[in-house]
């Protein structure tokens, strides 16, 4: 019997944060300190840094001409997964096996440089993904018609529009020829008709017999290009299965979280374990000052968000707010955008937020708090409302997010004389 | 399906060994690299080219009015603006190659956090750029020669092995530099001290036919000032250089080298988690 072409077993990927937390590099000056320090220390407290499993026990085959589309929400190890295959990061245990050339594209026009010309990029990038010269030479005029540049490929890049460049950068990706290619999330950039274009060139490197494995957050695609799927949640599997059967579990589970949420939520004593500051509880309010989890389009909401814990210092709270389909809308800090810090006696947060300009849908919040040497507490899920109304225009056309977009901007449309 | 071709991913322990198949493999690379360096740079300045003609010119005059003309240090010979500047061509090849394959890791981050490829390839063909900016400016000496009527004597067919021997050292160092800091970034702190104080050790603004006989074999434990000697002597044909002194540099860079190839190799591993 045949090989799997690709063959993961045991995979996981370990990431430690730094004591400091706060701090992103190390200084080789800390660490010779640090050493010192430790010289004259008698007892030397392992001070345990916090380590996060991004990819854990992960084990899957995957066959020669497979399909694969991988999905999850944000921080569920799917990039993870793609930069262990790619070579990129190495893993923490387990092993993976993969018999033949692999390309992948975790972003478009990696290696771009602004200055060179289009000409320029497209063999220094196409050399950076792995091509040689005399197979970018002869498929140079390939990649210059399908990125539909030809007039520009003497100036440099940064005169070229942003619509150009991710067709450039499109284009020259689209050409490598490799037995199995691993796409992440790349479809996200241009505009609607480049993006139908790349997905079609996506489906005809499909059906070419080729393997792929595809990260997207776009349902729609997964099920048009891929045969089975991967759902990953905190980066271990949770199901798999063909494509269809996978996205509409995945979404059927998007809403339940949604169902089992309410105004007030308090946190489990289980959930802050061990944490030294924290969120306790969350409410939500409108307005009015009533309690709320719907919204119209353009409504105000007011958090008071219940704190715990020493912060050892000041502090200052964030928020994020995904989608439905996990996608990350917006984020609001109070110490980078607002320079508003806290002082540690503070117990109890107001986070006003709004006009919400959002399209009809449901959203998730995430809340965060940082102190001055580290992110004591990341609260996923922390509440959920959703806009029941989006009606901004002279019309009663509701605009829902997931077929119009998770904002929408002012706009008018009239006839040029 | 090509069965023959089986890549295992694993963490990986110990030490690493070079994987010079996989090298050879990416051998493009390592020019187009050095050539979007070149190309960038010189499409951003506005003298361009003039760059890196006018940088050794001008040290050179100072240095030749200070040493030469005011400090009356010996010249061996030959004119002090053909001593300096046969010095500082080989010194400015290792000093600027160095620096930027310092650099080369973490300014290339975001390269190495989407693609693979051979990470040697980064501070290599940053030595490379800078080995084309040396030729330029080797260009400047010819001129100088005709000019003061200088003739290059039979020991320039040894020129090509001291090359070689700046171009390994100046890699060498940037291996473990580079490597350094990714993982470290106060390590950018510490190279133009490293340069600055390496210029005043080596025998760039004087002949090293100053230092005493007793420190002479300590003093070639640097491996720049066996090349530089062995620059002028291929060039200038002024004293046979110390042989035993530029082996002991030779060996000196091919430790270094050695184990900065190796140390290089043990971190690339984390370079995408550190950068």
């Amino acid at each position: 019997m045949e090989k799997p072409i690709i063959s993961v077993k045991n995979l996981g990927k370990r990431y430690l944060l730094g004591m400091g937390g706060g701090e992103r590099y190390r200084a080789l000056r800390d660490v010779m300190a640090n050493t010192v320090k430790n010289l004259f220390k008698r007892d030397i407290k392992n001070e345990n840094p916090r380590e996060i499993w991004a990819l854990k026990d992960v084990t899957f085959d995957i066959w020669a001409g497979e399909k694969v589309g991988i999905i999850g929400r944000n921080g569920a190890g799917k990039s993870t997964l793609l930069k262990i295959l790619s070579e990129i990061t190495e893993p923490t245990e387990g092993e993976a096996y993969i018999h033949g050339r692999v390309a992948s594209l975790l972003e478009v026009g990696t290696g771009f440089h602004p200055e060179l010309t289009g000409k320029e990029n497209i063999f220094m990038n196409g050399a950076i993904l792995g091509m040689r010269r005399a197979e970018i030479k002869k498929k140079f005029d390939e990649i210059v018609a399908f990125a539909e540049i030809e007039r520009f490929l003497d100036t440099p890049v940064k005169r070229y529009s942003s619509g150009m460049y991710v067709r450039l950068a499109f284009s020259v990706a689209a050409h490598l020829e490799p037995e199995i290619l691993m796409v992440d999330e790349v479809l996200a950039v241009g505009d609607i008709a480049f993006q139908k274009k790349c997905l079609g060139k996506m489906s005809e490197v499909a059906k070419g017999g080729r393997t792929v494995i595809f990260v997207s957050h776009n349902m729609g695609a997964i099920r048009s290009l891929c045969q089975t799927a991967i759902r990953l949640d905190k980066g271990q599997i949770t199901q798999k299965g063909t494509a269809d059967e996978v996205v509409r579990n995945y979404e059927g589970q998007q809403v339940r979280i949604l169902d089992e949420s309410s105004y007030i939520i308090e946190r489990s004593p289980d959930e802050v374990k061990g944490k030294s500051f924290y969120v306790n509880r969350v409410e939500m309010l409108n307005e009015k000052g009533e309690h709320a989890m719907a919204f119209r389009y353009n409504d105000k909401m007011t958090l008071i968000v219940d704190l715990a814990g020493e912060p050892g210092g000041y502090f200052f709270p964030e928020f994020h707010i995904y989608n439905e389909l996990g996608q990350f809308v917006a984020c609001g800090t109070a110490g980078p955008y607002h320079g508003k810090y806290f002082s540690s006696k503070v117990r109890k947060v107001r986070i006003e937020i709004g006009p919400l300009t959002i399209t009809s849908g449901q959203y998730i919040i995430l809340l965060s708090l940082v102190t001055r040497s580290d992110r004591t507490d990341t609260w996923e899920n922390a509440a959920v409302f959703t806009i029941v109304e989006c009606q901004p225009f002279a019309t009663t056309w509701d605009i829902p997010t997931f077929r119009e977009g998770v904002c929408v901007l002012q706009q008018s449309f009239s006839e040029v004389e | 399906m090509n069965t023959e071709h089986v890549k295992v991913i694993r963490k990986r322990h110990g030490l690493i060994g070079v994987d010079f198949n996989e090298l050879w493999r990416y051998r493009e690379l390592f020019w187009f690299l050095a050539l979007r360096d070149i190309l960038v740079r010189y499409k951003q300045t506005v003298i361009g080219i003039a760059w890196s003609i006018l940088q050794p010119l001008f040290t050179m005059v100072v240095f030749s009015v200070i040493f030469g003309n005011l400090g009356k240090f010996p010249s061996d010979g030959v004119p002090y603006p053909i001593l300096t500047f046969a010095a500082l061509l080989p010194w400015q090849f290792f000093a600027h190659s160095m620096s930027a394959s310092s650099q080369s890791i973490v300014g290339s981050a975001s390269i190495i956090s989407k693609v693979y490829f051979p990470r040697l390839i980064i501070p290599t063909s940053a030595v490379i750029s800078g080995t084309i900016d040396f030729c330029i400016s080797f260009v400047i000496l010819i001129g100088m020669m005709v000019w003061y009527k200088i003739v290059p004597t039979a020991n320039i067919v040894y020129l090509p092995l001291f090359v070689l021997l700046t171009f390994t050292a100046a890699l060498a160092v940037g291996l473990w530099l580079s490597a350094l800091n990714a993982e470290f970034r106060d390590v950018f702190y510490v190279v133009p001290f490293l340069v600055q104080a390496g210029q005043y050790i080596s025998p760039v603004a004087y002949s090293s036919s100053i230092i005493p006989e007793k420190w002479k074999l300590l003093y070639s434990l640097n491996p720049m000032a066996g090349v530089i000697d062995g620059f002028r002597w291929c060039i200038l044909g002024t004293a046979t250089p110390n042989w035993t002194g530029i082996i002991i540099s030779a060996v000196s860079v091919l430790v270094i080298f050695i184990g900065g190839l190796l140390y290089f190799r043990k971190m690339e591993r984390t370079f995408a988690d550190v950068i």
